[in-house]
């Protein structure tokens, strides 16, 4: 799915990512971990093609295309979605709106026909159940006023209609109470299938009893420093960062 | 993001540029009392009306062009232009087929039909047309049907002819001549435009619209509306104007009149599309307009909403005056501007009467070396108690070699009134367009969605059909695909 090697990036000449690899093969959870400023965002923000992010290094294989030669939409288009941690406002631009618009940019890319306004609203109806939006979040502007959980959960309802091959979740967990927590979780293992990959930014190994990951990383100063399964996450939540520091210092 | 980017995006491309093979006829370019003349006698005028084509021409050689206004242009040269340009032929009514092709074909191009009950694309079927070439009126339809209700449709022209008598007592009580330098000279030299009578109790069972354009080279066009909704009358008009892209400055100087009795209610739509010159701010329609109502009885309403995206430089400001006691005025605006296009544009509420009420929506759009200015006046005389006006002006940069800016004047001469004005300033949002990105858009179709979204309080004012095509509009002007 996507092959991650030695990727560095910056900004404002500030080196964020120092050699950041990652496999992810179809079908697959990777949970990835680590300290808050560590660069799990940034990782994020340079694999949707974030501009101000200056790529220094290494390479990006998404399906056998280099990704990082990919315009953002095209990118998009391929089949990467990213939950964004801080989920943007439009104001005046309904969801319905929006999404219609995305998905007939994304069939375009793709040779298809667009979804007639019938079929489109039905698949609406399907997904927003998912995610369990009202219509009257859906009806609303995108994202204007909603709370942080609602925002989220916007995040996951705009994941199940795009139906990506890569779906990054950046913190998508966090400020969410347990029945919003378990609606998204609800709304990842639904959409999971053997074809698409999840990576999921988290800080709680509360969000993987849900989604059970099948890989967990630990990031720390730009790369990953620690990878195991599942346990890995439960042994975090009792000892935190410190020994990983500490280990990452004794190798230095 | 790159400016560069923004720049892609804000390089817009004009899709009504032709012009068509129309058989005209033009009268010799300059302005003397002569011409003033010949245009009265071409159009078969009685002496009343050469006499206030004369009585304005008089004036308007004692005044001076308006140097005010936040545009730069160079001097116009009032004899260089062709004051009076005409289709060699009227379309009959009752037979479409004879008619030059070209002239059909314009107006199929611009997405208008000529031929009642016909549909073009779909949406306008239930609409009366009245469809001005340069400076005559070539068609009106639906004109039996609604003259059934007693409603009276037609061009400007024909009303001189057929009612006399409404013309003679509300030409120029709204818009005087003596009232700007543009308004003199359309009194002096108007050619066509459309006139529009509602009688008392009638609501007029569709949306009428002019469409307006200009297409001979070297012409002026100088328009003239006047619109009366008699007591308890209702009437909702649409306005949409375009012209082929020419290399040189063509000026468009029109009146609009708007008058309201007792509880009448005027809804006045533009889309505003004359050709904005080329990306290096070459050619284009010099667009100096004056738009006024007066809501004369009690409870009495007019209401402009403007989408301004066209013009090289548009300065104008549709106002009301609120005479009536509890008249309500109301202005939304959206106005773009783009490449070196210049708009100074807003609207004047005069509150004479007690408890009248004014809303004020201005959006404005600026992206590539453009100025758009908001410039209103809301005053509220001594006499009109508990009146009530709310602005809110918005302006959204595309760029950072564009220019916003805001003029509001305010006037309260009396403690019972309330006036509240709310204005903002921003920047289109990179993040925003990221986040639309990551969806799938591309940059024209991101910008374009977000600044619908921004507008979106003025275009739901809009009447259905408009607010299509206007939202169409507003992609098309901020993209830089050829339509
Ligand atoms: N726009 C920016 N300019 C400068 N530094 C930034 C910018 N964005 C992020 N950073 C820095 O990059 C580092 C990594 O941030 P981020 O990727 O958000 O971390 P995480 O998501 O792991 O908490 C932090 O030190 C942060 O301050
Ligand atoms: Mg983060």
């Amino acid at each position: 799915m996507i092959s991650i090697k030695n990727l560095s990036a910056r900004i404002e000449s500030k080196e964020i990512l120092k050699g950041f690899s990652l496999e992810v093969k179809p079908g697959e959870i990777h949970a990835i971990m680590g300290p808050n400023g560590t660069g799990k965002s940034t990782l994020a923000s340079v694999l949707a093609g974030r501009e101000e992010y200056e790529v220094t290094g290494g390479e990006v294989t998404f399906n056998g295309k280099n990704l990082l030669e990919l315009s953002p939409e095209d990118r998009a288009r391929e089949g990467v979605f990213l939950a964004f941690q801080y989920p943007i406002e439009i104001p005046g631009v309904s969801n319905v709106n929006f999404l219609k618009t995305a998905m007939a940019e994304i069939y375009k890319y793709r040779g298809l026909e667009p979804l007639s306004a019938k079929d489109f609203l039905a698949y609406f109806k399907e997904k927003q159940a998912i995610v369990e939006m009202g219509n009257d979040l859906t009806k609303r502007s995108v994202n204007e006023g909603f709370s942080g959980g609602e925002k989220k959960r916007n995040e996951i309802f705009q994941m199940a209609m795009l139906n990506p091959k890569l779906a990054i979740l950046d913190e998508t967990d966090s400020g969410l109470d347990i029945d919003a927590l378990r609606i998204v979780a609800n709304g990842v293992n639904k959409v999971r299938n053997s074809e698409n990959a999840f990576i999921v930014i988290t800080h709680y190994q509360r969000l993987l009893d849900y989604i059970i990951p099948d890989f967990v990383h630990v990031m720390y100063d730009g790369r990953i420093v620690k990878s195991g399964g599942k346990e890995l996450a439960l042994e975090l939540e009792e000892k935190g960062y410190d020994w990983i520091k500490q280990e990452v210092a004794e190798e230095a | 993001m790159s400016q560069e980017i923004i720049d892609e995006v804000i390089a817009s491309d004009y899709k009504y540029g032709w012009s068509s093979d129309i058989e005209t006829e033009t009268i010799k370019k300059g302005l003397t009392e002569d011409t003033v003349r010949l245009i009265s006698s071409k159009k078969n005028e009685p002496g009343w009306m050469l006499e206030f084509r004369l009585k304005a021409f008089r004036h308007w050689l004692k005044m001076t062009e308006p140097t005010w206004p936040n545009v730069q242009y160079p001097k116009i040269d009032f004899q260089n232009i062709i004051y009076y340009a005409a289709p060699k032929q009227k379309i009959e009514l009752e037979n479409l087929d004879q008619v030059d092709p070209e002239l059909i074909k314009t107006f199929e191009k611009l997405g208008i039909s000529l031929e009642e009950q016909k549909r073009l694309s779909g949406v306008r079927s239930n609409i009366a047309v009245d469809a001005v070439i340069d400076s005559v009126s070539v068609k009106t339809t639906f004109k039996e049907t609604l003259y059934e209700k007693g409603i009276i449709f037609c061009s400007f022209s024909e009303a001189v002819q057929e009612h006399p008598d409404l013309i003679q007592k509300y030409l120029g009580t709204v818009v005087p001549y003596t009232d700007n330098f543009y308004a003199a000279l359309n009194a002096a030299v108007f050619s066509d435009g459309s006139f529009c009578y509602i009688p008392k109790g009638v609501r007029c069972p569709m949306e009428l619209s002019t469409y307006f354009r200009i297409n001979s080279a070297g012409t002026g066009q100088f328009e003239r509306t006047l619109l009366i909704a008699d007591e308890g009358a209702y009437v909702s008009y649409l306005e949409g104007c375009t012209a082929p892209m020419r290399d040189e400055n063509q000026l468009h100087a029109a009146v609009v009149e708007l008058v309201a009795h007792k509880e009448g209610e005027i809804k006045y739509s533009t889309v505003q599309n004359w050709y904005p010159g080329d990306k290096e701010g070459k050619g284009g329609i010099y667009n100096f307009v004056t738009k006024r109502g007066i809501c004369l009885g009690e409870r009495s309403k007019i209401s402009w909403t403007q989408v301004e995206t066209g013009s090289a430089i548009t300065w104008k400001y549709p106002s009301v005056i609120l005479k009536g006691d509890y008249s309500v005025g109301e202005f939304y605006s959206v106005a773009v501007t783009n490449n070196y296009q210049q708009a100074d544009t807003g609207t004047k509420m005069l509150h004479i009467g007690k408890n009248t009420k004014s809303t004020i929506v201005s959006k404005g759009i600026s992206g590539g070396h453009s100025n758009n200015s908001y410039r209103g006046l809301v005053r509220i005389g001594k006499k009109a108690e508990n009146s009530r006006n709310f602005s809110q002006c918005d302006s959204l940069l595309l760029g950072d070699k564009c220019g916003a800016h805001t003029f509001p004047y305010i006037e309260v001469n009396n403690k019972s009134s309330k006036v509240e004005h709310e204005a903002t300033t921003s920047k289109i949002g990179e993040d925003q367009i990221f986040y639309c990105k990551q969806r799938g858009l591309d940059n024209e179709k991101a910008v374009a969605l977000i600044v619908n979204g921004y507008c979106r309080d003025v275009l739901n004012q809009l009447p259905m059909e408009f607010a299509v095509e206007a939202q169409k509009l507003l992609s098309i002007s901020l993209e830089g695909s050829v339509g």
